[in-house]
């Protein structure tokens, strides 16, 4: 590109981003050299030693509520406010369900007594299978629970029947 | 005077102790040190800086147990207020201690810009403080984290209100609490203590609700057994 003996491109211009493409690789690196050069001796840092952050293994704590396992502070006594009662001991609950928890791992916290699940199970079991069945087998099982009433034999099947002329 | 901190537990202490920690020393590995109410840190020091005294908690946490009347606030504790002014956005409540504390009219559970909670100058609020630091204007709040009042709010339409010392408030807190389990018996009533010292009580006559403030005023320094017979003297004439 430039030919010999002609004017020299100043090096500002050879640095240039549409420069480079055709520049040789020495010359290249020559100017990337200066460059580096330039920028180090423009880079100034402080003569600090460095900042080392400390970790802190004291903790300060102002508040008293971590250190004594206080209660909820609205308490009613003998009904007087049932509403805050129901609250005292839900908050007051809250609070010692961690301790508790370990206690009570071998009851596993039953809501519901066997007894009463039970209950509600014999009663499911018939709606659910009502739930199952076509309508049109509906009154079999009710026929079923009460052997009684036998009105109809569920053994009948419905066919059609021609009306008479 | 440097003294070691498991020789102390439990016994009284008094400002400038140093406290040392020889567990952090042997461990290469150490542990996190709390240091409650009562205990300053200073670079790698404990210092006690309020008479009293002082107390663990596995795994470790350490405290002063002090009998002081002057609340100062901290972030977390419950306490009663008063209102005092209405400015705009905010409440200012008084809660005892060195700077009135503000409280946002949106603090309350169900307010928004357009339903203003109904609260009155002079009325009580029982809140948390949400900013409680030395530097900083306290704020409080009467919902918890999420958005539920929780008892706290408005309340104490009759019923006294009166101030014991720090110590008895948390006294009465503790699970354990005696005073409490002797006082139930007695006769129905309703009771809010703040952590601030303030403590609220209503029973059904006022007469009652006189029994129960003086019976805990004088709590502060009785014996157990002292209480004991003052409770057997009020539970027989209240039946």
């Amino acid at each position: 590109m430039a030919s010999d003996g002609t004017a020299k491109l100043s090096k500002n211009v050879l640095r240039m981003k549409f420069m480079q493409r055709g520049l040789d690789a020495e010359t290249r690196k020559q100017l990337e050299e200066e460059e580096k050069r330039i920028i180090s001796d423009e880079h100034w840092y402080l003569d600090l030693p460095e900042l080392k952050e400390k970790e802190n293994f004291i903790i300060e704590e102002r508040s008293f509520l971590p250190c004594e396992d206080l209660l909820y502070g609205r308490m009613s006594f003998k009904g007087f406010n049932p509403e805050v009662e129901k609250l005292m001991t839900l908050m007051n609950s809250q609070n010692r369900t961690e301790d508790v928890e370990e206690e009570e791992q071998n009851k596993t916290g039953v809501d519901v007594s066997d007894e009463e699940m039970a209950r509600r199970y014999e009663s499911l079991v018939g709606s659910i299978k009502r739930k199952f069945t076509k309508k049109r087998n509906r009154p079999a099982i009710q026929g079923e629970d009460n052997v009684n009433s036998n009105i109809r034999s569920p053994k009948i099947k419905k066919v059609f029947l021609k009306p008479q002329d | 005077m440097l003294c070691c901190v498991k020789e102390k537990i439990g016994e009284a202490v008094l400002p400038g102790d140093l406290l040392a920690f020889e567990i952090q020393k042997s461990e290469n590995k150490r542990e996190k040190l709390i240091c409650g109410p009562g205990l300053r840190r200073d670079g790698e020091d404990v210092f006690v800086c309020k008479s009293g005294i002082l107390r663990h908690k596995e795994p470790n946490l350490y405290w002063i147990d002090l009998q002081q009347r002057r609340y100062v606030p901290a972030k977390g504790e419950s306490v009663i207020g008063i209102v005092t002014a209405k400015s705009g956005d905010v409440f200012k409540v008084d809660v005892g201690g060195s700077e009135q504390a503000s409280l946002s009219y949106l603090a309350f559970e169900g307010a928004t810009k357009r339903n203003r909670p109904n609260v009155q100058v002079g009325d009580l609020v029982y809140a948390q403080f949400i900013i409680a630091n030395k530097d900083m204007e306290p704020e409080l709040v009467c919902i918890d984290s999420c958005g539920r009042a929780n008892g706290m709010g408005v309340f104490g339409a009759g019923g006294l209100l009166f101030k014991v010392s720090l110590g008895l408030v948390r006294k009465l807190l503790s699970p354990q609490s005696e005073i409490v389990k002797d006082l139930e018996k007695i006769f129905p009533f309703e009771m809010v203590i703040g952590l601030n010292g303030r403590i609220w009580v209503k029973a059904k006559t006022t007469q009652q609700t006189l029994i129960v403030a003086n019976i805990l005023e004088s709590c502060e320094n009785m014996t157990t057994e002292q209480r004991r017979s003052i409770f057997g003297r009020v539970s027989e004439n209240v039946l």
